[in-house]
């Protein structure tokens, strides 16, 4: 329960949560009380985005393509089929596609119209990706927004940036970094940021790099 | 729906804030209400495209004030009472009046495996696809009163169509009305790619923005 030691540091902050906290515990409760949600199931949910589901996943799946050109190739062609393949699917994910950044081209992905994320892969999204300014200049400006991120690309890298309009899920696969010929797949996955899945990053430079 | 949800090139909402080591929830109602609004969902009174419209229907103000989870409770709340599992008495003293609701709760043994499976929206064609990769297309100058994902920023430009998803349940349809029985009839999804030149006047040159769309969103280029 991360976060609860903060909320009284802000006065105006802690009253709005106190507030939604009781207007959501209430909600709860009535739920319950009519027989129309099940307890169990409301933990199974939080302890399923809490625990399971994260960017890490999405690392173990870069990382793997960085390290196997088969699976990297599989990636390219059926996303979800690759990421199936190492048990990786579920709500918000049926869909995926894999975009690969290179020197020439950097992918960058938002929703403007809610905040459709891919789930399975990534997890929950930050606060950033579902606010208004993210969703506003992520397709009319994406260099000023990377440089938000203290991103600067090269003048001459081209930037894409992917709408979620759909029930489809991008996921970015960044440029693996330099000086990381020798890594394993589970050192590589430890240099992959959530960020630069997003493409509002980049993978971290490796220590010894 | 022309309304403040459809954010894509609005000026003047400030420079992205991300925060460094940011909890996945920031308060403990925060999950609940995901969790709440996942079990709720399951018992399929509405699809997610009818909720996402809820969403999006909140007063302008109210949405733009809110926190992503806020919306999520207003909306859920709303269709609940719009679904009838609930009575705006209810929701306001939190206690259940007369027999408990129609629905029966979905179970975590079924609905954890709906959650790690997911639910896919791609269905059989109907017909066959309009148009194939590489095909020049112009987006309509539409303004739809209901929901729909063609956004603002998006219509009347020309653009390529650059990968054929196959047909997907489409959400215009979908949610054109609250509630079960669900239109699930699918349409074409093509991702369709723009200059961002051709989308805004200032943009940098070489700069390109894609959107999903369905085939009713477009029509042949030239």
């Amino acid at each position: 329960m991360n976060g609860d030691h903060d909320d009284e540091h802000d006065h105006g902050e802690f009253s709005e949560l106190s507030e939604m906290d009781a207007r959501v515990r209430a909600l709860e409760t009535l739920l319950v009380a009519k027989g129309l949600v099940d307890p169990a199931a409301l933990d199974g949910i939080v302890e399923y985005y809490e625990t399971e589901v994260g960017p890490h996943l999405g690392a173990l799946v870069v990382a793997k393509a960085w390290s196997d050109p088969a699976f990297a190739a599989w990636l390219r062609d059926d996303a979800s089929a690759a990421v199936a393949s190492v048990g990786l699917a579920g709500r918000q994910g049926e869909h995926l596609v894999a975009l690969e950044n290179t020197p020439d081209e950097h992918h960058l992905v938002v929703c403007t119209l809610c905040s459709c994320y891919p789930w399975p892969v990534l997890g929950l999204p930050p606060v950033w990706y579902k606010s208004p300014a993210y969703r506003a200049k992520a397709v009319r400006d994406p260099r000023g927004v990377l440089a938000d991120f203290g991103v600067e690309l090269p003048a001459g890298t081209c930037i894409r940036v992917w709408d979620s309009t759909a029930e489809v899920r991008y996921l970015v696969v960044p440029m693996r970094p330099a000086g990381t010929d020798d890594l394993r797949e589970d050192e590589l996955a430890a240099l992959v940021t959530r960020d630069s899945m997003i493409g509002t990053g980049l993978a971290r430079p490796s220590a010894g790099g | 729906m022309d309304g403040v949800h459809d954010l894509g090139g609005m000026d003047n909402f400030g420079p992205v804030r991300p925060a460094a080591d940011e909890p996945l929830f920031h308060a403990p109602w925060e999950g609940r209400v995901l969790a709440l609004t996942l079990a709720a969902g399951a018992l399929r009174r509405w699809n997610l495209d009818q909720m996402r419209f809820q969403r999006e229907q909140l007063p302008p103000a109210l949405y733009l004030s809110s926190s992503y989870y806020e919306i999520w409770t207003r909306s859920l709340e709303t269709a609940l009472v719009a679904a009838g599992l609930v009575t705006p008495d209810e929701l306001a003293t939190g206690r259940p009046e007369g027999s408990p609701g129609e629905a029966a709760a979905v179970p975590w043994s079924a609905l954890g495996p709906v959650l790690r499976r997911g639910g896919p929206t791609d269905r059989e064609p109907a017909a066959p696809a309009r148009f194939g990769p590489g095909d020049a297309v112009r987006t309509r100058d539409v303004h739809p009163r209901g929901h729909t994902r063609l956004p603002r920023y998006a219509r009347g430009v020309a653009g390529v169509v650059e990968r054929v998803h196959g047909p997907h349940v489409y959400p215009d349809r979908h949610a054109a009305t609250f509630g079960p029985p669900f239109d699930q009839r699918p349409e074409w999804l093509y991702t369709v790619c723009f200059a961002a030149t051709d989308l805004w006047d200032d943009a940098e040159p070489g700069g390109r923005v894609s959107i999903d769309a369905w085939e009713p969103y477009l029509e042949p280029g030239s």
